[in-house]
């Protein structure tokens, strides 16, 4: 009664050529991509590795002698700004994540207004936020172009990124979680501080760190707050300051060669930093990545 | 209240229930003295301005075990999340009526719900441990609470009374989400004892468990109803039989027009008259399983 099924054999022809097809176009993708990232730091630490020497990391800029500057204040600076930033981001970031995803009642106007400014705030381009804070921090409040300006505006930069991972981590924490600390009679703030809190952290962790690295590879906004290029001491909260972004592209706008060579040792530097952050930040996700 | 028929002639009973555990249900009941812990009077709960749960009024007893027996959206649920105010949670729901517990209602003004809360335990259907080890589960409440003194003995004393300690003595600081489920449960079971609590809510605390640890549970609660009153929804109706002494059915009113479907409380009795005797036709078909 039952039909003998079909001998088992070979995939139909037509099916077989599409499928390798696309899998060739998947690959292209993929090398595009590779090749060129590669190919640009080939040439990077084939420029740079020379310049890469002790006096580096210890001598300022000198305008007039390659082969004796370095990037020390630039470093430096870089160094404050991340510290001033986490500082700054992670408590207001934070709070807000807090704030949004178990105080606020959606019910309401100004929560919903709220929301949609976050999300928006977080596409507007960085030379906007520089203008701002010329206008506000530099002029406005009088701050002048000093290294606290520079970090204030970095942390307006990513506010809203880490507002938005921290929601993030926040919400992914269950509610069977919360439901079971309420019901021992634990207050709102409790059930947030030692149960969402403490189950939210590797991913605001994850989130801040990787806002972080964007925040130091920004050049426009730290250009226009008043980075300078030329500064030979180093860095203090309310005084000149400059930051490797903003060196590396002084260097690169100069005439001579070996100021190019300069710039590749100084992205080297900075590619370093941001390839250890976000390492960092894998790290953290998996070593405390949960099961529910 | 619902139209009271005549008794069937036969006593009608759920198929595969042992008529020794009933026999043995209805001595036990007749023999403990009845103080009336929960006095319910017109209780309704609306989500939204529509009525979940409508009218319903019932006393439960001290030291007794209460089950809420009914089909699904009966509103059982809810019920039980209103003794220890979790309700409070859902912005939209709102309370009417009154629970008097040792007189004073949990609803009024001057009562807080954290506090009820403190009183009133509640284990859930799916369990829901912390994501930390299974001490800092159980001290979990203790801690919020400020008892600091003898930590070690409270947290041994709370497993040995959820039947767990023997289990997991030896790896007390290694993460619950370990353990097995029906071990989760007891952890949960063991988390609320830990606060001393005068009553346990259980909001069908074996159906996500085997039938094993769904035993171990129910011999549990035939141990813990010396010391503590315990309410327990169940959708298992040889579970309410095993366990309660009290019984109320709840079911559904539909109001077609509106497209409505509102719980009511049907009977409610000592279990074996509910299971053998009920003076509800609506009881009879759904304990005989004809309820359609």
């Amino acid at each position: 009664m039952s039909t003998i099924p079909a001998p088992l054999g070979q995939r139909p022809r037509g099916d077989k050529v599409r499928g390798t097809i696309f899998y060739v176009l998947l690959l292209i993708s993929v090398a595009v991509g590779f090749i060129v990232l590669f190919t640009l730091i080939v040439d990077v630490v084939q420029k740079g590795i020379g310049y890469i020497d002790p006096l580096f990391f210890t001598e300022p800029n000198n305008p007039t002698n390659p082969q004796e500057a370095g990037a020390k204040p630039a470093i430096l600076g870089t160094i404050y700004l991340m510290v001033l930033l986490l500082m700054f981001v992670v408590p207001i970031g934070v709070g807000t994540a807090i704030y949004l995803e178990e105080y606020a009642d959606r019910e309401r106007w100004y929560n919903r207004l709220l929301e949609l400014n976050i999300q928006n705030l977080a596409a507007v381009p960085s030379i906007v936020y520089g203008i701002l804070g010329l206008a506000f921090l530099v002029r406005g409040l009088g701050l002048g172009r000093v290294l606290l300006a520079g970090a204030l505006i970095l942390t307006l930069l990513v506010l809203p990124t880490v507002i938005v991972a921290s929601r993030e981590a926040i919400r992914s924490v269950p509610d069977s979680i919360r439901q079971g600390a309420y019901a021992l009679g634990a207050t709102q703030w409790q059930v947030v501080r030692r149960q969402v809190l403490p189950a939210a952290i590797p991913g605001i962790a994850t989130g801040s760190i990787l806002a972080l690295a964007r925040a130091i590879g920004e050049t426009a906004p730290l250009l226009l707050v008043g980075a300078l290029t030329y500064v030979t001491v180093d860095p203090s909260l309310l005084g000149s300051f400059t930051a490797l972004p903003v060196q590396i592209y002084q260097w690169i706008a100069r005439p001579q060669e070996e100021f190019r060579y300069l710039a590749a040792a100084g992205i080297m530097v900075l590619l370093a930093i941001l390839l250890t952050m976000n390492a960092f930040a894998i790290w953290l996700r998996n070593r405390y990545q949960r099961r529910w | 209240m619902p139209d009271m028929e005549s008794a069937p002639a036969a006593p009608a009973t759920i198929a595969g229930l042992d008529e020794k555990i009933l026999t043995e249900r209805r001595e036990a009941v007749s023999r403990t003295r009845r103080d009336v812990l929960f006095d319910v009077d017109g209780l309704t709960v609306s989500y939204a301005d529509v009525p979940a749960l409508k009218n319903v009024s019932l006393e439960i007893y001290k030291n007794f075990v209460t089950a809420f027996i009914g089909p699904s959206g009966c509103g059982k649920s809810t019920f039980i999340r209103c003794f220890n105010r979790m309700n409070d949670l859902i912005p939209t729901a709102s309370v009417e009526g009154k629970i008097l517990y040792h007189g004073t209602d949990l609803y009024g003004h001057e009562v807080d719900s954290v506090e009820v809360r403190k009183r009133i335990g509640m284990v859930f259907q799916k369990p829901n441990p912390f994501p930390k080890s299974i001490y800092d589960n159980v001290a979990f409440g203790p801690r919020i609470l400020g008892w600091k003194k003898e930590l070690d003995d409270r947290v041994e004393r709370a497993l040995r009374n959820a039947a767990l300690w023997d289990e997991v003595k030896n790896r007390l600081k290694s993460s619950a989400y370990g353990l097995s489920g029906g071990q989760q449960q007891r952890l949960c079971i063991a988390r609320c004892l830990a606060v001393e609590p005068d009553v346990l809510l259980m909001d069908e605390p074996a159906s996500a468990l085997d039938p094993i640890s769904t035993t171990a549970i129910e011999d549990l609660m035939h141990t813990l109803k010396r010391d503590y009153t315990i309410v327990i929804v169940t959708h298992n109706m040889q579970q309410a039989a095993r366990v309660a002494d009290m019984t109320a059915f709840f079911s559904v009113e539909v109001d077609e027009e509106q497209d409505r479907r509102t719980g009511i409380l049907v009977e409610y009795d000592e279990t074996p008259t509910i299971f053998t005797n009920p003076g509800d036709k609506r009881t009879e078909d759904y304990v005989t399983g004809r309820f359609g």
